[in-house]
């Protein structure tokens, strides 16, 4: 706990507040793109904030580096990968579906062709079974249940 | 000078009291998990008797010890450790309060506090469940309690004692001072632990070997309880993100976000799952699983913000050994539970016979698609971890995979709500109901459409958010009138579970409208504002007037006054501060914000720069309210569906209940 205190502290006394003034380029459209691109890039001192987002000193020079590489003509791809190459693809903040990555991006639609699989093969079984008598209760339980059922 | 000692000593024995009383609700909860069990076993009427008066003493108990943690607090006891280190003399009395789960430990005992007041409750509106069902539901919830307080008592106990007491405490960390944190937590608390009786429930009718209609009617008030409180609790964590972090984001995707967000997905299929169970006599054994792995991904949030295994702004105590206590603890019930399942649901067997188009199949997609949501979250956000034990691959899942993998299910979901909540029971037809929602699909088409061309160029997803809003909120609007059977004076007349569900399908849409409207036409300006200079951001006129140093209870601020006009007239003064608690050496930021029914306006203040002026950051944010707004609408369509008669059948106010009916 104090470790974490001491840590946020440390991010949250340097200069305050995400993307400075001074840092915004001149052309909207490198800035948009800058922007959208932060966006992406995590913090790397931070718990789970994006460049963009973070106070932290580290980040506004990665965000300064980012718009040095778009002023130099650098595609988005360009850019991206020039940071990766210093910094690791932990700085992505969507992971790239390369390697063992594809199982979390297919995690989903597998998972969705699984379920629907399953849950359409139930159904199918519940219209071809036919109704059973509710034999399981005792006279009972039966009457009160009805009892409880009745009560609407 | 006598007077303060005495009082000193009646604190301290208060505090033991306190502690005593905890290790007592802790044996008496061995009691009630072991006994009860063995009766319902053996048709022993004695021994499961046991079960009713202990879940109440265990409450009272526990209740005690709360009680004495909480005065401790207030009374500013340094003496206490966990006191010394997160309270302050200074602190305001709310922040006293709430200080006590503002940390691991106090937090922890909150949240046994409430495991034992859901066996009370479980106990004292129990009458009506079949004796043996009782005995084994209050002998689980018991078991899950003996493990947290053991977990409590041997890891984090929170009466520990200092030596020496220090003259001050180390404060609260500001973050967490503010009024919408401060009931953040035991909102959650009561939606996590809530699903814990959904939780023994399940497992008590696995031992039982029957589930049937009046289980499912028993269990799902507990369920829809938890599900609203856990609704609430996310709703303010994340208004409060929104307006303390400085940003204006409402949701992050971070771990301990996705912990809270997965039982709410859960609940949310298990509340219309157990609805198939109830009046179709289906889908039972999915029901059943469904109960034990919402408690279960309860207990994988409890271990995630507590093992510090993710990082995230949220983690509370970074100690390993805690860790694998609660990661024995959620191995054992989730795993015990679904051993026991694997076991049994074989004899549960469905009754109830539909068609594959009808209201049990668009419940059971419903399912299908809230189950897999909850998957995506899962996997992403143990990702990580995963890539990093077998692969070696140090990497980040962030909010773009989220939104990326996600929202489809989400947006699937709203599509198919309107339509599957309108079709029949047991045999549907699929053009009927889309017949039915001619106007309201052409209505939600033609706004996305208008709004399309007029926002020119943007991203398409403002249009489909609002398309599914108006579709989810004209859709549920119609359902209940068809249920009325478009007669105004039968409108209020029915059922009010039948509000619950309008309510709270409208409420889904409103957060969705909310949503795209927030990301699709936010406006942003950062930039020096020299005071006295007026700019305009979005259409308003933004002037900053000054800047002064307030003094606070325990915080130094600077705070900026910022006069905000529309067409020439003066609307609002804004106040965005930076604060600095000299205690704690922390800064925080203070946004202020103008709320407006459809939009916000959102200004923070930064750093004075050297040539002059501020840095000042002004963000239009269109809907943003809406987003909680749909959520507050969500929980009280819980809140009529909870209160509807029929329910108050499984809390067990049989004889009340005939004479409201002679009444009305």
């Amino acid at each position: 706990m104090r470790y974490l205190i001491v840590a946020i502290c440390m991010l949250l006394a340097l200069p305050l507040g995400a993307v400075q003034p001074d840092e915004v380029l001149d052309d909207p459209v490198l800035e948009q793109r800058a922007r959208g691109l932060s966006k992406g890039l995590r913090c790397l001192v931070c718990q789970n904030e994006s460049i963009d987002e973070s106070d932290a000193s580290l980040a506004r020079d990665l965000r300064i580096l980012l718009r040095e590489r778009l002023l130099q003509g650098d595609t988005d791809e360009q850019a991206i990968t020039f940071i990766v190459d210093r910094y690791g693809e932990y700085v992505l903040l969507r992971p790239t579906v390369t390697g063992s990555n594809w199982l979390l991006w297919a995690a989903g639609p597998l998972m969705l062709c699984l379920a629907g699989g399953v849950g359409f093969a139930y159904l199918r079984g519940r219209e071809k079974a036919s109704e059973q008598s509710i034999d399981a209760l005792s006279d009972v339980e039966k009457s009160r249940l009805a009892e409880l059922l009745n009560d609407e | 000078m006598a007077r303060s000692i005495l009082r000193t000593i009646l604190s301290r024995m208060i505090t033991e009291l306190g502690h005593f009383a905890l290790i007592l609700a802790f044996l008496i909860a061995i009691v009630q998990a072991v006994v009860p069990l063995i009766g319902a076993h053996k048709q022993w009427y004695g021994w499961m008797a046991v079960a009713e008066p202990a879940a109440k003493m265990q409450f009272l108990f526990t209740g005690f010890a709360f009680a004495a943690l909480t005065y401790a607090f207030v009374t500013s006891d340094f003496s206490l450790r966990l006191v010394w280190l997160n309270s302050h003399s200074a602190k305001p009395m709310l922040y006293k309060i709430s200080g006590v789960w503002g940390n691991h430990e106090g937090s922890m005992l909150l949240w046994v506090l409430i495991l034992t007041l859901f066996g009370a409750c479980a106990a004292w509106f129990g009458g009506n469940l079949p004796p043996t069902l009782r005995a084994r539901v209050l002998a689980v919830q018991s078991a899950v309690a003996v493990a947290f307080f053991a977990f409590i008592i041997f890891t984090s106990n929170p009466f520990l004692r200092l030596a020496v007491p220090p003259f001050d405490g180390q404060d609260l960390n500001p973050l967490l001072q503010d009024p919408g944190l401060a009931f953040h937590p035991p909102f959650l608390y009561l939606g996590y632990v809530g699903l814990s009786m959904a939780f023994s429930f399940a497992v008590a009718a696995l031992l039982e070997g029957r589930v049937d209609a009046a289980w499912a009617r028993w269990v799902r008030p507990w369920t829809l309880a938890a599900w609203i409180f856990l609704s609430i609790g996310i709703g303010l964590g994340s208004w409060w993100a929104y307006y303390e972090l400085g940003w204006g984001g409402f949701w992050f995707w971070d771990p301990v976000e996705n912990a809270s967000f997965m039982p709410w997905l859960l609940a949310a299929a298990l509340l219309h799952s157990a609805i198939v169970v109830e009046k179709r006599e289906s889908l039972k054994s999915w029901t059943i699983l469904l109960a034990i792995l919402a408690f279960g991904f309860s207990l994988i949030g409890t271990f995630i913000v507590r093992s510090g295994l993710l990082t995230s702004v949220h983690a509370f105590a970074n100690d390993p050994e805690r860790g694998v206590f609660i990661l024995m603890i959620l191995g054992f019930f989730t795993g015990g539970a679904l051993i026991l399942f694997a076991m049994r649901a074989s004899a549960m067997e469905a009754k109830g016979v539909f068609g594959v188009v009808s209201r049990e199949s668009a419940l059971v997609a419903n399912n299908v698609l809230l189950a897999v949501a909850c998957f995506v979250v899962f996997v992403g956000t143990l990702w990580p971890m995963f890539a990093e034990m077998f692969w070696d691959r140090k990497l980040s899942v962030g909010p773009p995979f989220f939104n990326m993998a996600f929202t489809p299910f989400m947006i699937l979901l709203g599509v198919i709500l309107p339509v599957g909540s309108t079709l029949a029971w047991k045999r549907g037809q699929i053009g009927r109901a889309a017949y039915q929602m001619r106007f309201v699909f052409a209505l939600a088409v033609a706004l996305a459409l208008l709004v399309w061309v007029m926002q020119t160029g943007r991203s398409l997803m403002g249009p489909i958010g609002l398309f599914l809003g108006a579709w989810i909120v004209f859709g549920a609007s119609l359902d209940i009138w068809m249920r009325a059977q478009r007669k105004w004076d039968r409108l209020l007349r029915l059922p009010r579970a039948d509000w619950g569900k309008a309510v709270a399908h409208g409420g889904l849409g409103v957060t969705m409208f909310g949503i795209a409207g927030l990301m699709a036409w936010q406006v942003e300006d950062i930039r020096i504002a020299e005071v006295d200079t007026p700019f305009i951001v979005g259409g308003f006129e933004l002037e900053l007037k000054g800047v002064d140093r307030v003094q606070g209870p325990n915080y130094i601020s600077t705070m900026g006054r910022v006069i905000l006009r529309k067409d020439g007239t003066e609307i609002a003064v804004l106040n965005p501060e930076k604060r600095n608690y000299p205690v704690a050496q922390m800064p925080t930021t203070e946004a202020a914000i103008d709320y407006r029914f459809l939009r916000d306006v959102y200004v923070v203040i930064g750093d004075p720069q050297e040539g002059g002026g501020w840095t000042l950051r002004t963000y239009i944010k269109p809907l943003a309210n809406w987003i909680w707004a749909g959520v507050l609408l969500m929980a009280l369509g819980g809140f009529l569906s909870l209160s509807d008669r029929r329910f108050r059948v499984g809390a067990g106010a049989s004889k009340r209940r005939t004479r409201t009916v002679a009444a009305e």
